[in-house]
């Protein structure tokens, strides 16, 4: 499908964009069963703003994935491609069958992104802390050719313990790209513990601003602060833009939700059907989770 | 040691090479070092200075190299082995076009002492698939091969000198990729250098000679990929083979040139290089006391020539 433009009612556009996104949370949920491994919690925690990026912002020829003037996305935090690769299937840029074939040998969706196997896919990430780099270099070529492209870049909240975050943050406040938007995808969970108990990174709105970027905060599960803020980034000329995006690890399934279980692990077939029940609107929360602990006691 | 360091030959290529407007160079503030101040004061705009933040540095390379820009990073050998883990991913992985350039390689570099000396970068290089290494062992060789890695497919690691160099090649010098170049043929012993080494091979050749021994002398510019055929034939028609290099014994040049010959009908070989981390002194000294110098090479030689008397 082609990407959403934005309508004279721009609340339908907010209203489409988080339907794409609940689709978004859903293919990922059925992905991840079938792969049978995987990430849910980092994925579902950015639908959002990979549904506001894929299916409206980011300057795409779907269909053509190399066009020289395309917006370029890197996902730093690479474990969470799977939401990606379902964004990539809803634009077409990659066939929808091959999201059952996620993480199976010689499957072009390998279980973090790799550029030379699948369109779209602009760097190969998965480890950490790496991904700000590589968009600093591409924002520094767009920017010195002058070319009409930008370099969007999602990070995850445990990456910022990494040290190479913050040279390559250092740098892009430094060289004042303005064609760099960072998303820092803030779901408060990293694979063992709650990223406050780990090592806190806050404040870390605080901390970009210190290396002379523009910062927005934003409730990144409100689609329509992720389109104000993926605006405004555009009109700040003379540095680059860090959406902190506020989110919750697993939304969208009640029993996922900030539980550190689910940073790295898939859900099993009887899990997914609950979880995508709930994603549905089929059952609410709390008949969620009865069902959830109920196969806990059932004894599998 | 006279001539010219394979550092300065490279900043001078890199700035011809810049003409070429893909061409970028990216400093970790060492500029003076490697010779990459010639860039920027030649084409500032596409120079990078990245401050000491190595790990950056070479990712904005691959970023680049996205874009279609051809970066060269440069930093010490051994700041530059050292980030190991985003060359595999960003460069190696990512199969992009960044060149990685160590200079300072080895214990060659003298009075700095270890914590400088790159002595396991060809073998952290060696290891990614996809990755290109070179050592040219004089200007002209490094002018050339700064010239073809513009046009070269996929990474690449450059290791450059500190110090100053002979030339061990004429003006009719051609660089090819891949090729080793035979620079004395010979049939009793085949000698077998890279970078800084190729002069000392050179010297052992010159005394084994006046003892009546034929020793080829082989310059392997490129170690990766490694030139097998020039290596089986020295296998077969000298059936002895020294390696000598300014690197750690594992995994370098006499590590690549065993694998080939193990592959071959075989022959003897003697691998000479640095097993230690190295320390402060002056290049020959050094050179001398950690085994790689011309007359441990000439030794080596007689000795495998010996063994079969």
């Amino acid at each position: 499908m082609a990407q959403l433009t934005q309508t004279e009612n721009r609340d339908a556009l907010v209203k489409q964009l988080e339907e794409e996104a609940r689709q978004l949370r859903i293919e990922d949920i059925k992905m991840l069963v079938k792969a049978g491994s995987g990430h849910p919690g980092g994925t579902l925690s950015a639908a959002e703003m990979i549904a506001a990026l894929y299916l409206h912002k980011l300057r795409l020829r779907p269909e053509e994935p190399e066009w020289p003037d395309r917006d370029r996305f890197i996902l730093s935090k690479g474990h969470c491609v799977p939401i990606v690769y379902a964004a990539l299937a809803r634009v077409g840029t990659i066939p929808r069958e091959w999201l059952d074939t996620l993480r199976k040998f010689g499957s072009p969706l390998q279980g973090h992104p790799d550029r030379q196997r699948c369109p779209g896919i602009e760097a190969n990430t998965g480890s950490l802390g790496q991904g700000l780099s590589i968009a600093v270099g591409l924002a520094t070529a767009s920017h010195h050719d002058q070319s009409p492209w930008r370099v969007y870049c999602m990070m995850g909240d445990g990456e910022m313990q990494s040290g190479h975050i913050w040279e390559a943050a250092m740098l892009a406040g430094r060289r004042t790209l303005p064609n760099l938007v960072g998303i820092l995808d803030n779901n408060q969970v990293q694979q063992s513990l709650k990223v406050k108990e780990i090592l806190d990174i806050d404040p870390v709105a605080q901390k970009f601003r210190d290396f002379n970027w523009h910062v927005r905060e934003i409730n990144g599960h409100d689609v329509g602060e992720c389109l104000d803020a993926l605006d405004e980034a555009e009109t700040v000329t003379d540095r680059p833009t860090m959406i902190v995006s506020h989110t919750v690890k697993g939304k969208g399934v009640s029993w996922m939700e900030l539980n550190p279980d689910w940073h790295g692990k898939a859900p099993s077939e009887e899990e997914g059907e609950i979880a995508i029940a709930e994603l549905e609107g089929r059952i609410d929360a709390e008949e969620s989770k009865r069902r959830f602990e109920a196969l806990g006691k059932g004894g599998k | 040691m006279g001539g010219k360091a394979t550092r300065e030959s490279f900043g001078e290529a890199l700035v011809r090479a810049g003409s070429d407007e893909r061409v970028w160079a990216l400093d970790g503030d060492l500029m003076k070092s490697t010779f990459t101040h010639l860039f920027r004061e030649a084409h500032p705009d596409r120079f990078v200075e990245c401050g000491i933040a190595e790990k950056n540095m070479i990712g904005v390379a691959a970023g680049l190299a996205l874009a279609g820009k051809v970066p060269f990073a440069a930093s010490f050998a051994c700041f530059i082995a050292n980030r190991l883990e985003v060359i595999r991913m960003s460069v190696g992985y990512s199969n992009v076009n960044a060149r990685l350039v160590g200079t300072h390689a080895g214990i060659g570099i003298g009075d700095d002492g270890a914590s400088q000396m790159g002595l396991e970068d060809i073998a952290a290089m060696r290891a990614l698939p996809n990755m290109a290494v070179l050592q040219p062992a004089d200007d002209r060789e490094t002018q050339q091969t700064v010239a073809y890695l513009v046009e070269h497919e996929g990474p690449a690691y450059l290791r450059l000198t500190r110090q100053k160099l002979d030339d061990v090649n004429d003006d009719s010098y051609r660089f090819e990729f891949g090729r080793a170049v035979q620079l004395r043929d010979g049939n009793d012993v085949c000698l077998i250098g890279t970078g800084a080494t190729v002069q000392e091979a050179l010297r052992a050749a010159d005394e084994l000679e006046k003892e009546g021994v034929s020793a080829r002398v082989l310059n392997v510019h490129t170690i990766k990929p490694i030139d097998a055929d020039a290596i089986v034939a020295a296998a077969a028609d000298c059936k002895r083979i020294v390696t000598v290099e300014d690197h750690n014994v594992a995994g370098g040049l006499g590590s690549a040139v065993a694998e080939v010959v193990a592959q071959s009908n075989g022959a003897r070989v003697t691998i000479l290089g640095v097993r230690d981390y190295g320390q402060s002194g002056s290049p020959d000294e050094l050179y001398e006391a950690y085994g790689i110098s011309a007359r441990h090479v000439a030794q080596a030689a007689r000795s495998l020539i010996e063994r079969e008397r």
